[in-house]
């Protein structure tokens, strides 16, 4: 089995989760978003035909291009959390957590699921930081952008075990509607600032 | 035509005509004789016989395929059907008398008919996707444009999101099973993510502080739909899965989870609506009560639970329509809903505020009204194989009891010879007054709706024998 790209795939995801943690300005946000959805792409397509992976990295591309579209029709001040740069140790060490525990968990997921540890990994890793994105923030985009993540890290273990079209198709349908979401979100009023 | 194409893409592509519609009562006159039209159909229609109609002869199939799967609808789920789109119409008829009908209408039918895809697609794990594309539709029902995200609607978009993938994968998990009953330790992991996947789903303590900030923060009438709608479905989904894998549904320790995730339901939801201060706040806590009963129901030895599960429904639907049709009614003047700001409120609104106090009494279980029939029995029930566990259920719904007498107190504080007068509007009156009689005529006669949900228990072809 070629696990190379596979770890890169990995180190692409492990970058990219970091960086939507850690950095505040929506542009970034979405960036990483997006090349998150190459290493997810890259994941799945170990498992599925690269026909039907390939539609998630379109779809993803197109919940991007979604939320894209919504902040710049919205006040683009609103796209930076006030709480930047104060909360940057604390994100980075729960970061540092949500790794070290994740790879103590995809050390058995690999071997119960019969899978390579950085598919495993990478996937865990990405339902974790999407877990925990989605605890640290209140803000719909944010909230919108760790939905995507832990889809996203789940997608790739149930790729690994389902290979149905229909669901596929279900959940390139949820991923849209979430993006679609978040834009509805983005165009209401948001909270004052402080 | 196929069942799934009457039942589930008929209603979405008519809930997609009808956002196009301005006019409000065009809106509701369509959804509402079009819904009328589906539960008399689910009534009356055999699926998969042939019906001859003078020279004209017709047969609705069953199964409709759709990427490699199906959406299977069969005589015995006609009934549940007719429940559904039964239950939509009490809704949609009530609406024109509140203002969210134009969002309420067409995506509350978008909402059930994927709903009823739900129930119909096969392998039946897949329904958490179509659940969750009814979670994602709810959002713009649940918050009109011109108001910002509430804490609430993010909260439940981020636990009902979460409910899908336990749901998927524990699909995975119980397919092993099947091929290899004797491995436990794939039955615990299973047990677990289905555990996790309807907590999420059901809002079950902890996971339901959505459901008061939902209640204080959206249109009263469309969180009510939306309380209904969610946790009905999924109770049927879950009852789905004890049907299907015979491990779970003869598993020792399912009676002591159900009874104590039921009970921690129906005493945190009854002694938090006791303290609330919010009108809507305690419609939320009533809720979560109603998901506890029903919980707790299944926990009842089997085919008697089953049978007040579904007893449970007809009254929870009334009340659930009375009180969140009162609540907005009252909070179109009154948008606090806050109890102190709220005295002496009978003189003016007195059909608003009666309504409120009695859907309150009737979900308590208050004898004499829709929700006492039900309640009996599961006191009764429970009584029988644990006094302790029937205690603290009284406890909860002395709880419920308690904030309606509070309601009722504050409601009828009014100043001495203050006059009579009715700021309803004759339609809102109309509907309530019809509710009342109809929680009333339930709690006296409630053999009349017998015929309703005797033939639900059929959908289950192992819980229902």
């Amino acid at each position: 089995m070629i696990t190379i790209p596979n770890w890169i795939a990995f180190i692409i995801a492990l970058v990219t989760s970091i960086g939507l943690m850690l950095h505040r300005d929506w542009r970034w946000g979405i960036g990483f978003l997006a090349i998150q959805y190459l290493s997810i792409f890259w994941l799945v397509q170990t498992h599925w035909p690269v026909s039907m992976a390939a539609a998630k990295l379109v779809t993803g591309w197109m919940a991007c291009t979604v939320l894209g579209i919504a902040q710049l029709t919205t006040d683009s001040a609103k796209g930076t959390e006030a709480s930047w740069p104060q909360g940057r140790l604390f994100r980075l060490f729960t970061t540092g957590i949500i790794i070290a525990a994740t790879f103590a968990l995809s050390l058995r997921a690999s071997s119960w699921l019969g899978l390579g540890l950085p598919i495993a990994w990478s996937s865990l890793l990405l339902v974790g930081m999407g877990l925990l994105q989605l605890g640290i923030s209140a803000q719909p985009f944010r909230v919108i952008l760790g939905l995507l993540t832990v889809l996203g890290g789940f997608e790739i273990l149930y790729a690994a075990v389902e290979s149905s079209t229909l669901v596929a198709a279900l959940l390139s349908v949820v991923n849209l509607g979430l993006a679609l979401t978040g834009a509805y979100f983005l165009n209401m009023p948001q909270e004052a600032k402080p | 035509m196929s069942a799934p194409f009457l039942w589930i893409f008929l209603p979405l592509t008519l809930a997609g005509l009808l956002m196009l519609l301005r006019n409000k009562k065009v809106i509701a006159l369509i959804a509402c004789i079009f819904t009328l039209f589906l539960t008399l159909a689910a009534w009356l229609l055999p699926i998969d016989t042939a019906i001859t109609i003078g020279t004209v002869s017709f047969k609705l199939s069953s199964s409709f395929e759709i990427l490699g799967r199906h959406l299977v609808l069969e005589s015995a789920d006609r009934s549940l059907l007719a429940l559904i789109y039964g239950s939509t119409i009490v809704w949609f008829a009530a609406a024109p008398a509140v203002r969210t009908i134009r969002r309420l209408i067409p995506l509350g039918l978008a909402i059930t008919a994927l709903f009823v895809a739900a129930l119909a697609v096969e392998p039946f794990l897949y329904a958490a996707l179509l659940i969750e594309m009814a979670v994602l539709l709810s959002i713009p029902l649940l918050s009109a444009p011109e108001q910002r995200p509430s804490k609430g609607l993010i909260r439940f978009l981020i636990l009902q999101t979460l409910a899908m993938p336990f749901i998927l994968f524990s699909g995975w998990l119980l397919a092993g099973i099947e091929a290899n009953p004797g491995d436990l330790g794939l039955v615990q992991q299973a047990a677990i993510l289905i555990g996790l996947g309807f907590s999420f789903l059901l809002a079950v303590f902890p996971f339901y502080s959505w459901i008061p900030l939902l209640t204080e923060e959206s249109s009263p009438y469309a969180v009510g739909f939306i309380l209904w709608m969610f946790p009905t479905v999924t109770l049927f989904f879950g009852l789905g899965f004890l049907d299907h894998y015979a491990w779970l549904r003869d598993s020792p320790s399912l009676g002591s989870v159900l009874t104590t995730v039921g009970i921690l339901m129906v005493v945190s939801g009854g002694l938090l609506a006791a303290f609330q201060q919010h009108l809507g706040r305690i419609m939320g806590y009533a809720v979560i009560m109603e998901t506890g009963f029903s919980i707790l129901t299944l926990s009842l030895v089997r085919a008697v639970g089953l049978n007040i599960f579904f007893m449970l429904l007809v009254p929870r639907i009334l009340s659930l329509t009375v009180w969140a049709l009162a609540l907005t009614i009252l909070k179109e003047h009154f948008p606090t809903l806050i109890l102190r700001d709220m005295k002496g409120l009978v003189h003016i609104w007195p059909f608003a505020t009666s309504g409120l106090v009695l859907a309150n009494l009737a979900l308590a279980g208050m004898p004499l009204l829709a929700g006492f029939p039900p309640h009996q029995a599961i006191w009764e029930g429970l009584a029988s194989t644990s006094l302790p566990v029937a205690f603290w259920v009284l406890i909860g719904n002395l709880g419920l009891f308690f904030s309606a007498v509070r309601v009722m107190l504050a409601f009828a504080a009014a100043p001495e010879g203050a006059n009579w007068e009715f700021h309803e509007t004759g339609a809102q009156r109309f509907l309530l007054a019809v509710g009342f009689l109809a929680l009333l005529l339930l709690g006296l006669f409630p053999q009349w709706v017998l015929p309703l949900w005797m033939k639900l228990p059929t959908i289950f072809t192992h819980l229902g024998q």
